[in-house]
């Protein structure tokens, strides 16, 4: 004779038991249904044609290790994060071309993600950005060519300095020439021209595949953040 | 023959007299160089002999090296085996100079960039010159570290100690420029951030020796041309004797 209490209990556990199942098989399908709703493309919506625009590319060159200010026409989408991907894409589109003035192969599709990010206090006494000492002459954000007007997230505080976190994709830079001056123009090319577009930038770290690299071809240090005043003036004092 | 206790009476009375005759003879001996080693400091200075000049240290770091082959260049050469090569003439011309040369590398062996810094920190060195090459550009490329200047402190953190010494690694950089406008030798100046340079605690320079190449930028002179590379390190070498100059002044 199996004693009431016991017969109660396993009546409760049982019902529990169904329940949580039923609930389980809902999210089941309701987790299931949105992977599909994701997965299918033909509800996206079709991309905006951005219109063309004037962006300041600062090209680097081998030949007297210069960066070379250029003015270039093509589409620029509002978003800040995609417009500072397509400049350094157009940038890395002339370094892949014959002929180029800093030959690097990979192109436009060597960015793979530019995140922008509320850029941290260089004030701040932790060593998080180890160029100490930079924050009286470098905390605000300087402007490479005033006259190009591209700055497109003119938010309520538009002289907040901003972080940009670039993730190169690693066959950019397994193909990356080795060489001091050769990376050191790189680097500085793509902080010149970020800074050039979206002046609000004023620091930049760099990514490769979504990880942290020591340096970029055996040489430049990928693990510190630049700031875009290096690029503005290469040889400062 | 002695009697046992006999013998033992006559050792035993000799032993002071052994004892005042060793006393009289230090006295006798050591008191005159103690005389003269207290009188020494009472002794005008111009008559001490000049203490002998401590040789000045030079770090070089030949960069890359064992696993870490560096740039791959068209003649087939590697970055790490050019540096060995200018590492090892720089440091010839150097020695042969007075210089007391400190090197990283003696062989084709793996150093990390951590280690390097290690070695200068260590040697307290009037220069640290890190040596590279490249197949790009022409001439010498000199890069200080692009860390801005602070001031020194006792305790700096590893990977910026590099901060406190950017002042003097850019008047070095001065130095190394003029000699090699004055060998006929182009050169590019730059900053750049380099994990072995920026954790220097000495005046730094990274060197990175590029082609020699003429006005239609046709390469001269490779940097695995020997005659190329001796002339490098000739100007390198007349460069640091200045350096040695002027840092000995106050």
């Amino acid at each position: 004779m199996i004693p009431r209490h016991q017969i109660i209990l396993f009546s409760v556990l049982l019902v529990a038991s169904l329940v949580m199942g039923v609930v389980l098989w809902q999210l089941r399908e309701r987790a299931h249904q949105r992977m599909v709703e994701g997965q299918d493309s033909s509800h996206t919506q079709a991309p905006a044609v951005a219109p063309a625009e004037q962006a300041t590319l600062l090209v680097a060159n081998d030949v007297d290790g210069s960066l070379l200010t250029q003015t270039h026409s093509l589409p620029l989408p509002s978003d800040p994060g995609a417009r500072a991907r397509a400049v350094l894409g157009k940038l890395l589109d002339l370094y892949a071309a014959a002929g180029a003035t800093h030959p690097v192969p990979g192109g436009a599709a060597s960015v793979t993600q530019v995140f922008l990010l509320p850029a941290e206090d260089l004030n701040a006494p932790a060593g998080a950005v180890h160029k100490t000492g930079l924050a009286s002459s470098d905390s605000t954000p300087t402007t490479l060519d005033d006259g190009s007007g591209q700055q497109s997230d003119s938010g309520p505080e538009p002289t907040t300095p901003q972080l940009a976190v670039v993730n190169l994709t690693g066959a950019f830079v397994a193909s990356h020439p080795s060489g001091l001056e050769s990376e050191t123009l790189t680097i500085l090319s793509l902080c010149g021209t970020l800074h050039a577009n979206l002046p609000r930038v004023t620091q930049v770290r760099f990514l490769v595949d979504g990880l942290q690299r020591p340096t970029l071809a055996g040489h430049a240090d990928l693990t510190r953040t630049y700031l875009t005043a290096d690029a503005a003036d290469p040889n400062r004092p | 023959m002695v009697p046992l206790g006999n013998a033992r009476r006559t050792v035993e009375s000799d032993q002071p007299r052994k004892m005042v005759l060793m006393e009289r003879f230090f006295v006798w001996a050591f008191a005159p160089a103690m005389a003269v080693v207290l009188l020494c400091p009472l002794a005008p200075a111009q008559s001490a002999p000049p203490a002998p000049q401590t040789r000045v240290v030079i770090v070089l770091d030949a960069a890359h090296g064992g696993d870490d082959a560096g740039g791959h260049f068209a003649s087939g050469q590697t970055e790490k085996s050019v540096t060995l090569a200018l590492s090892v003439k720089l440091r010839s011309l150097l020695s042969a100079r007075g210089f007391q040369v400190i090197t990283t590398r003696e062989s084709d062996a793996t150093v990390s960039a951590d280690h390097r810094a290690e070695i200068a920190n260590h040697s307290q060195a009037r220069a640290c010159l890190s040596l590279h090459a490249t197949d790009s550009g022409s001439g010498v490329h000199l890069f200080a570290s692009s860390l801005a200047p602070v001031a020194s402190a006792r305790f700096v953190p590893w990977k910026t100690a590099q901060a406190a010494f950017v002042t003097r690694s850019l008047a070095l950089t001065g130095a190394l420029n003029s000699s090699m406008q004055q060998a006929g030798i182009a050169v590019t100046l730059a900053r750049t951030s380099l994990p072995g340079i920026d954790s220097m605690s000495c005046p730094a320079v990274a060197i990175e020796l590029a082609p020699e190449r003429d006005a239609s930028h046709t390469v001269k002179s490779a940097t695995d041309d020997p005659a190329y590379q001796s002339r490098v390190a000739e100007a390198l070498a007349a460069a640091l004797l200045v350096w040695r100059t002027e840092s000995n002044q106050p």
